[in-house]
């Protein structure tokens, strides 16, 4: 702080001087003074005072308030998922920023990337929470985290080709529990098997299946047709291959002896298949349940186990840029020739990253955290816009609590108040530190 | 083998595999750029199509019929008056919380920088220590008050709570900007019988640009995104954009149609405003965001 202290001219002189610059200076902080005393610091004693008052706020509770933070079950979970939040958000997006700003420095364009993942900082948290609505939609047709998720999944695990299939009392089929189908009889060589079953909507069909038809008898297999065995329009009869139904193309079947599979075939596209006799004769086909399986529909990303990851994915979307920054102008200030002497004296990249990059950035780094750790305590607006209504006990934070208690429909001043004071608590340390850092540069 | 070989393979290999690790390093920076990108063009694309194409599938079918985007929902979103009005509403509170934190602001930063009076550092102490007080807070008392005097759900109100919580962090910035100003600048106008008014609009006002402007885009954008404090305490007739698409929210599903290009809509300002002052963004923003 610079020594602003008037010249001395003369008592005299500096006793009127004074005075008037009194009144200019009151007159100056004034409107200030008057805002931060009504709408910051009144409101501070009011929260204190009124945290320690009941729900109707005439009965003395004490610390009750602030033990139900602990004690109810829902102001618990916002306590746990803040302590999440606390935990992972700010590390997240710490770490990502630090790759960033590390990996832009030596890319020429690396400017127009950071761009890039600054942006979001410029937008309001309710439009990130509309664009992340959309990014998590259940439905793999419509939310983009999920087509790609359905899309990964997919391509690793086999996906079934007819969920609800089933077949008719009349079909010469039964269920085998665990949603797999056996039939009824053993197969036997020269007696075509039949695997008529229902329940597949017509659109829901494979690409490739064709009109099926009874493969004639050979020597040395079990043939055998899987068909829909449905016509449309009616006119199909139960068990028989008609004209229009289609071969269940890519159905699985196998041919179980003593309970072990001896053999495998899937159907063709007009739903035939053929089994070696030699060792299927005599064995009941079964069609495992993995034919049946409802088709793969995603992680439920805004339900009640995913719903605070996912939020705070979108925090980590707005806020990475902005530790990445904060990071990289600190970056700027390394002395080259450190890095250069190290990699001089062979050290790999990795090395000299890990043993002098970081270490030299550990105070910026330090700062970006517990700049995003106070953030993240009064995190609101994206768990408000984010969780759907029926997910927001689950995704409950502080700052969402409070607004709920003080605002909602079952409000609890006392405990929205508690919750006001806890949040300031925390803050107190933050608080400190900036007024020691200042009384510090003002001795210099 | 001998060391001279062991010297002049050595530099190639390095070379080889810098080129190799630059290679990939791109190709990270690439996918992670398009990566971030990929949620922002997700609504954009999403607000310029048909309710019955949202309705059909996700965005990324425009790029198998791209001609099928349209313009219509912005049509539609401009043509309605609510959100005309809450756009109104959002340039009405944040252009004078702009303001007025910048007039304030920096008559106080003036004073605690160049002004004489008793126990001038503690209470700039007290100005530092609120800096990181949480808006939380003040939700309910403020509430009160404001009730008691007939500000609860105006304009007026939201403006003053806006600047309330603008103030501790414009007179931190304002004063230390200040406080670099020579000393010998101020002292030869003050010779030439400048009362202190003349030698703050004409001396230190213009001589703190560069501060200001950081200040005043961060307090713009901060009250133009802002939807908690307008949630509580703005009009519910005529809410800020943010309050009005959260209230469209509620019923996400079936009227992406309205959110997308309405979320566009309210991005546009703050977008604007970052590509043209991205410097005095950031400098803001790193300064800030403590807030």
């Amino acid at each position: 702080m610079p020594s602003t202290a008037p010249t001395r001219k003369g008592s005299r002189n500096r006793s009127r001087n004074n005075g008037r610059s009194r009144t200019v200076a009151a007159g100056f902080l004034l409107p200030a003074l008057l805002l931060l005393g009504a709408l910051v610091v009144y409101p501070i004693g009011y929260s204190v005072q009124r945290s320690l008052f009941d729900r109707s706020g005439d009965s003395f509770v004490g610390l009750d308030n602030y033990l139900s933070l602990v004690t109810d079950d829902s102001l618990r979970t916002a306590v746990r998922n803040n302590l999440i939040w606390l935990v992972l958000a700010p590390a997240v997006a710490t770490a990502l920023g630090l790759v960033f700003a590390v990996l832009t420095e030596r890319v020429r364009w690396g400017t127009a990337f950071k761009l890039v993942v600054f942006m979001p900082m410029a937008i309001s948290m309710l439009a990130a929470g509309i664009i992340f609505r959309l990014v998590y939609e259940q439905d793999p047709d419509r939310g983009v985290a999920n087509a790609v998720w359905v899309g990964v999944h997919d391509t690793f695990a086999e996906s079934s080709g007819f969920p609800r299939a089933r077949p008719l009392p009349v079909h010469p089929l039964k269920a085998a529990g665990g949603g797999a189908f056996v039939t009824e009889e053993p197969v036997r060589a020269g007696e075509p098997v039949r695997l008529p079953l229902i329940g597949v909507a017509p659109a829901q069909m494979p690409e490739e299946a064709r009109p099926a038809r009874e493969p004639a008898p050979a020597a040395g297999t079990v043939v055998g047709t899987a068909w829909l065995d449905f016509t449309r329009g009616g006119g199909g009869r139960p068990n028989a291959v008609d004209p229009a139904e289609l071969g269940l193309a890519g159905l699985r079947i196998e041919a179980v002896r003593d309970g072990e599979v001896v053999a495998r075939a899937t159907a063709a596209a007009d739903g035939t298949f053929a089994l070696p006799a030699d060792r299927v004769d005599g064995a009941v086909l079964r069609l495992p349940a993995s034919n049946f399986r409802e088709q793969y529909n995603g992680v439920e990303w805004l339900g009640p186990s995913f719903v605070t990851p996912a939020v705070i994915g979108a925090y980590v979307w707005m806020w990475a840029g902005f530790a990445m920054v904060l990071i990289g102008a600190g970056l700027a200030a390394v002395p080259r020739e450190l890095l250069e002497a190290a990699r001089v004296d062979g050290a790999n990249e990795w090395q000299v990253f890990r043993r002098i990059t970081v270490p030299l950035l550990a105070p910026v780094l330090a700062v970006v955290l517990v700049t995003l750790m106070i953030n993240v305590l009064k995190v609101f607006d994206l768990v408000f816009v984010i969780a759907p209504g029926s997910a927001q006990d689950d995704a409950n934070v502080l700052a969402l609590q409070l607004y709920r208690s003080s605002f909602g429909t079952d409000a609890d001043l006392g405990i929205g108040s508690a919750i006001a004071v806890l949040l300031l608590l925390l803050v107190v340390p933050v608080m400190v530190f900036n007024i020691r850092r200042l009384r510090r540069e003002a001795r210099r | 083998m001998s060391r001279s070989a062991d010297v002049r393979t050595r530099p190639a290999v390095a070379r080889i595999a810098a080129r190799a690790a630059g290679g990939a390093v791109r190709v990270f920076l690439v996918l992670t750029g398009l990566f971030w990108l990929l949620p922002t063009v997700g609504l954009l694309l999403s607000s310029l199509r048909s309710p019955s194409d949202i309705a059909a599938g996700g965005w990324w079918q425009v790029f198998t019929a791209p001609a099928r985007l349209t313009t219509e929902n912005y049509a539609h979103l401009l043509a309605n008056d609510t959100i005309t009005g809450s756009l109104a509403s959002t340039v009405m509170i944040t252009v004078p919380s702009t303001l007025l934190v910048l007039a304030i602001g920096s008559f106080a930063g003036y004073a605690f920088a160049w002004l004489e009076f008793p126990g001038r550092d503690w209470w700039f102490l007290g100005v530092v220590a609120l800096l990181v007080v949480p808006v939380q807070v003040a939700l309910v008392p403020v509430s009160k008050l404001f009730g008691a005097v007939g500000l609860f759900e105006t304009t007026l109100g939201v403006v003053l709570f806006h600047t309330a919580f603008g103030l501790p962090f414009a007179i931190f910035l304002l004063r230390n900007f200040f406080a670099e100003i020579p000393r010998e600048l101020l002292e030869a106008a003050r010779l030439d019988g400048a009362g202190e008014v003349r030698l703050f609009t004409r001396v230190v006002l213009p001589l703190g640009g560069p501060a200001i402007a950081s200040l005043g885009i961060f307090q713009f954008l901060w009250v133009w995104n802002d939807m908690l404090i307008a949630l509580i305490f703005a009009d519910s007739q005529s809410p800020p954009i943010t309050v009005a698409l959260q209230q469209q929210v509620r019923q996400f599903g079936n009227n992406v149609d309205v959110l997308a290009p309405g979320a566009f809509v309210s991005m546009v300002v703050p977008l604007v405003v970052f590509f043209a002052f991205q410097r005095q963004f950031a400098s803001g923003v790193m300064a800030g965001a403590v807030k």
